[in-house]
């Protein structure tokens, strides 16, 4: 304990982090608790499967798609691969995009993609992990489709009036993943380097990839 | 399958339908015009998914380009900015 006093652990005298459990459950949490538990006690699946699911789940980041872009900017006959069939671009280096199809759309010099579901949170998880607050919260979701170029200012990211702002309202059964432009200045690295300037931010399209000069 | 009605290039409009139930298609492009970019394969409808249903038989889906400027009165960006929603075949049909 880095305190150097003694005292009554009750935590009386100040300000403690509360736990999930000290909040009233919502419906929400309830019936998904609810749902599990009949899943397994139906023999669906059993719980080591649930929570293998979630464990593959959690599992996925950024990284992995950041790994994909790197390879198409390093490699243009693999760039044509993915913008035809992401999910078998991706077995080739090793990553089960599982059944949900992605499609990969490219940032050129004449047009800025931007994805947003506004239905409600469609996101290539099984590429880029789970989607941030903001992409689920109705602001983005709603101003996304009506105001972008407002929306991408918010996010630092200004497109000049001469590219075409493009955006994907993924509200189906694909999947989108940005392909950021490559940044100049870039020529001779290896994908290892390539990937570290490709945010996860940057595969939704609300920013450019990072700059040689941001590492 | 039934052969797809429509190809890329083609002006489609959006139905102006505004059934219960669950749809996919946003009601902000209802009664749009726009062109067909792409096909994007089938999928068992949704519509049908959503109640329990097989969603059978599978439904064409396109990625149709609006005119941002088409949707939105007062859109202030530049006339080229555009939107690609992937919509159902069932909620297009031919542009005047």
């Amino acid at each position: 304990m880095s305190h150097d006093h003694t005292h009554e652990h009750d935590h009386g005298d100040h300000p403690y982090q509360p736990d999930i459990e000290d909040f009233p459950f919502t419906e929400r949490m309830v019936m998904t608790q609810a749902v599990a538990e009949l899943i397994v006690e139906k023999g669906i699946c059993t719980a080591d499967e649930l929570r293998q699911q979630i464990e593959l789940m959690d599992s996925r980041e950024p990284g992995l798609g950041a790994k994909l872009v790197a390879k198409a900017w390093a490699d243009p006959a693999y760039k044509a691969r993915v913008l035809e069939d992401v999910g078998k671009a991706a077995a080739e280096i090793g990553i089960d995009i599982g059944d949900i199809p992605i499609k990969a759309i490219e940032n050129t010099g004449d047009v800025h993609n931007v994805v947003v579901c506004t239905l409600c949170s469609c996101y290539p998880r099984m590429l880029i992990g789970l989607p941030p607050d903001w992409y689920k919260s109705r602001a983005y979701r709603s101003r996304t489709v009506k105001e972008p170029r407002k929306v991408l200012e918010e996010f630092g990211t200004h497109i000049p009036d001469d590219v075409e702002v493009r955006v994907h309202d993924s509200t189906a059964d694909l999947r989108y993943i940005v392909l950021p432009a490559r940044p100049a200045g870039t020529e001779d690295w290896d994908e290892h380097k390539l990937a570290q300037l490709i945010t996860r931010d940057s595969m939704v399209g609300v920013t450019p990839a990072k700059s040689p000069e941001d590492l | 399958m039934n052969a797809l009605r429509y190809t890329p290039g083609d002006r489609v409009r959006v139905r102006a339908a505004f059934p219960p139930g669950h749809v996919r298609t946003p009601y902000f492009v209802r009664g749009c015009d726009g062109e067909v970019q792409e096909i994007a394969g089938t999928y068992p409808n949704p519509e049908e998914l959503a109640y329990g249903r097989d969603g059978k038989p599978d439904v064409p889906l396109y990625r149709v380009s609006f005119r941002q400027s088409d949707i939105w009165d007062g859109y202030t960006g530049p006339a080229d900015d555009t939107i690609v929603i992937d919509i159902y075949e069932h909620w297009l049909e031919p542009a005047e």
